[in-house]
């Protein structure tokens, strides 16, 4: 069985309007891949589609996670199979609290009938929490409940550290971080590099990138993968901007 | 997300906790109301004249009295009043000891779920099976206190004294169509007196359900709490299904005399086609306090208002309730806060949800006259509607004379998003149980303010309603 997540000729479109068109892409366990692309070229529709938001709708291609079909499960299936997504914009969950709602989660992956060691729960989030600088008083506060937008994000790396998923994607995790937060985060992500783990962080931005260091770099426009090489390709980018890759798409 | 999954994710199981039992009744009235069936229950509870007065004369009152249109939804005039059995019974006398129990009663019980230990526990147990109460159990140390928990019946006939000063105060006969009918034939329904300056530990608890198709109970409920004294009450229902309405409509009179602390609560659970019709009210003099904790879930149509008289300087008044209105549900419900001294307080905290096309209506009524100074309102009601089709309004009524007082008052309507529903569900968690823990955070605050084992029940009550038949 293939260690992959594997994108093929991905179609998906909203509201009619198609946004991939033909992507392609593999991410192999125990690398990180980074997506860059200017705004509108699919990048946060490839999140919400391999997620399984059902405002979107595949047309066509084939997406497998360890060789399973992801367009076959729900939602919520494809979580527990192992793909998490950091969202760029966490919802809010007024009135349940983090811990609960990551006790929800934990224990929606344990067999009927089963339950989770409450001690050893606890212990395994503050040490966690810890580890992100994140204080104790927001296992009490509800999910993302008036979170400054550092504290989402911090939220949505624990989250990741607590349930452990074989592939994370970042949806720009960086959008609205300071400097000492994109730090923090990063470092939460880089104790997460494992080779039982793929990453795919999607950025506009090469600043993630210096702290995130990617092996893989591909540049998304259009709703196709235009190019794609290792972390200097993102060094370039930011230099020149996308017009140079686009100019240059559009002369070809 | 789609339609069909959203409803089948929240629709009700309406199988999941029924049962039901052969019905053996050794007292029957008979279908209908008349002056003989008052005196039938007369003679059977072998009542003092002045009770079957005080029947007969309410129930001219509820002869004369119109529906109460003006605020109730038309699905009151589906009532046949002739189709309605208005007096059952096992004939058994109120027990005290737990052998003496019935052992299908006892097995009620255990449907129910109410724990061996816990019984044990509680200060007291009145549990009403149908009309009579099947067991009545007051520790002795209570009664050692000069606490009296009994059921109505027990109460007009031991302690006539003290009921008949409180009864049908608070709650005039002829105050609306259904205490007047309650007041005619009611039966069953606890009497609590509480001594001066005695404050009961533990709460007091019944438990309540209707066991025979087209059967109205029709609980009469007074509690008295003397000066500096303090009790909580806690009553839970449960029903099962029947083909054809069920008529329920309790009155609960309070009474907090000086310095006195009453809190009652109640949580709800009826079947699809129970009309709850509920007369609550409770009078507060001075400095005393009474809340009102009340969770509504199921019935075909809830009208029930809890209310507080604020008749003694410093006296405070509270409600706190959970409504949840499923398809073919509505949940009607509010307060009632009458100031009637100065320097009153009262405080309305209301939260609904409605699923499917369930509907749920707050109906809030606060009264301060211009003669009062130092008066308090505040008033807060929020709704949450699960689907496009949910329904809900706000009636708030709030009216204050004078510039001595301060009132405020905060609605909001929201709906559980798609979006965050897809938030948790990326998280590993069904539909059914996103929604599931959607709806108890929204009501999370509140749910807090009932008792433990209350509050785990309640979100048991919940989670069954929002995903009953996700597999």
């Amino acid at each position: 069985m293939s260690q992959t997540l594997n994108i093929q000729n991905l179609h998906a479109s909203v509201d009619g309007i198609e946004i991939l068109k033909g992507l392609d892409l593999e991410v192999p366990k125990g690398e990180v891949h980074a997506i860059m692309g200017p705004n509108g070229s699919g990048k946060s529709t490839l999140s919400k589609v391999l997620a399984g938001h059902e405002d979107y709708e595949v047309t066509d291609g084939r997406v497998t996670m360890d060789g399973t079909d992801l367009m076959e499960l729900e939602i919520d299936e494809r979580s527990r199979e192992g793909l998490f997504l950091a969202f760029q914009y966490p919802h809010e969950i007024p009135g349940v609290s983090n811990a609960n709602f990551l006790r929800a989660a934990l224990q929606a992956r344990l067999p009927e009938g089963e339950e989770i060691d409450a001690v050893g729960f606890y212990k395994e989030m503050y040490a966690k929490m810890d580890a992100l600088s994140m204080d104790r008083k927001f296992t009490g506060r509800a999910v993302n409940d008036g979170f400054s937008g550092g504290e989402k994000k911090r939220n949505e790396i624990l989250q990741m550290m607590m349930l452990e998923p074989s592939y994370a994607i970042l949806d720009e995790t960086d959008s609205g971080l300071d400097i000492d937060a994109l730090k923090i985060v990063a470092e939460g992500v880089n104790r997460m590099r494992s080779p039982e783990r793929g990453f795919l962080v999607i950025t506009h931005y090469q600043r993630l990138l210096d702290y995130i260091v990617p092996d893989v770099v591909h540049v998304l426009f259009d709703g196709r993968i235009i190019k794609t090489g290792d972390k200097e390709l993102a060094h370039e980018l930011e230099e020149k901007g996308y017009d140079w890759l686009t100019n240059e798409l559009v002369a070809v | 997300m789609a339609d069909s999954a959203t409803l089948e994710a929240v629709n009700i199981d309406n199988e999941a906790g029924n049962f039901t039992y052969p019905e053996d009744y050794e007292h029957d009235a008979g279908y209908g109301l008349t002056a003989d069936t008052i005196d039938y229950i007369s003679d059977i509870k072998k009542e003092a004249d002045w009770i079957r007065e005080f029947r007969h004369k309410a129930l001219k009152s509820f002869n004369n009295k119109p529906m109460p249109t003006h605020w109730a939804s038309k699905d009151l005039e589906n009532i046949v009043f002739d189709n309605i059995r208005y007096y059952l019974s096992k004939g058994q006398k109120p027990t005290r000891s737990w052998d003496e129990v019935p052992d299908d009663v006892k097995e009620t019980f255990e449907r129910l779920g109410i724990p061996e230990k816990e019984r044990k526990f509680l200060a007291g147990v009145e549990a009403q099976f149908d009309s009579e109460a099947a067991y009545s159990n007051v520790k002795e140390s209570l009664e050692k206190e000069g606490v009296i928990f009994v059921n109505s019946t027990e109460g007009l006939r031991e302690h006539p004294e003290l009921f008949k000063k409180w009864f049908g105060k608070v709650i005039p006969t002829g105050d609306n169509k259904f205490s007047a009918l309650n007041s005619a034939v009611f039966s069953g329904g606890s009497f609590i007196y509480v001594p001066p300056g005695v404050k009961v530990a533990h709460p007091l608890q019944a438990y309540f359900r209707i066991n025979a198709e087209n059967f109205g109970q029709f609980e009469r409920t007074l509690i008295v709490v003397d000066e500096g004294a303090e009790v909580t009450y806690m009553e839970g229902c449960t029903a099962p299904k029947f083909e054809t309405a069920t008529l329920h409509s309790a009155v609960v009179e309070l009474v907090a005399m000086k310095d006195a602390k009453i809190q009652y609560i109640t949580v709800q659970n009826w079947s699809n086609n129970v009309f709850n019709l509920v007369t609550k009210r409770g009078m507060a003099h001075e400095n005393a306090e009474i809340r009102w904790i009340d969770c509504n879930i199921g019935s075909r149509l809830t009208m029930k208002y809890p209310g507080v008289i604020m008749k003694g300087r410093k006296a405070r008044g509270e409600v706190i309730s959970i409504a949840l209105a499923n398809d073919g549900q509505h949940q009607d419900t509010g307060a009632k806060m009458i100031h009637a001294a100065d320097e009153t307080t009262s405080n309305v905290v209301s939260k609904s949800i409605s699923v499917g096309e369930g509907r749920s209506t707050y109906r809030g009524q606060v009264h301060i006259p211009k003669h009062l100074k130092g008066c308090k309102n505040n008033t807060e009601c929020d709704a949450l509607l699960i689907n496009s089709n949910s329904r809900t309004d706000t009636y708030p009524a709030i009216t204050v004379r004078g510039n001595q007082h301060a009132t405020q008052h905060e609605a909001s309507v929201s709906q559980v998003s798609e979006d965050q529903i897809f938030y948790m569900q990326q998280r590993g968690l069904s539909e059914g149980e996103a929604m599931s823990l959607s709806v108890n955070g929204f009501v999370n605050d509140l749910v807090r303010e009932f008792p433990m084992e209350y509050s785990v029940e309640l979100k048991r009550l919940i989670d069954m309603e929002m995903e009953g038949s996700v597999g």
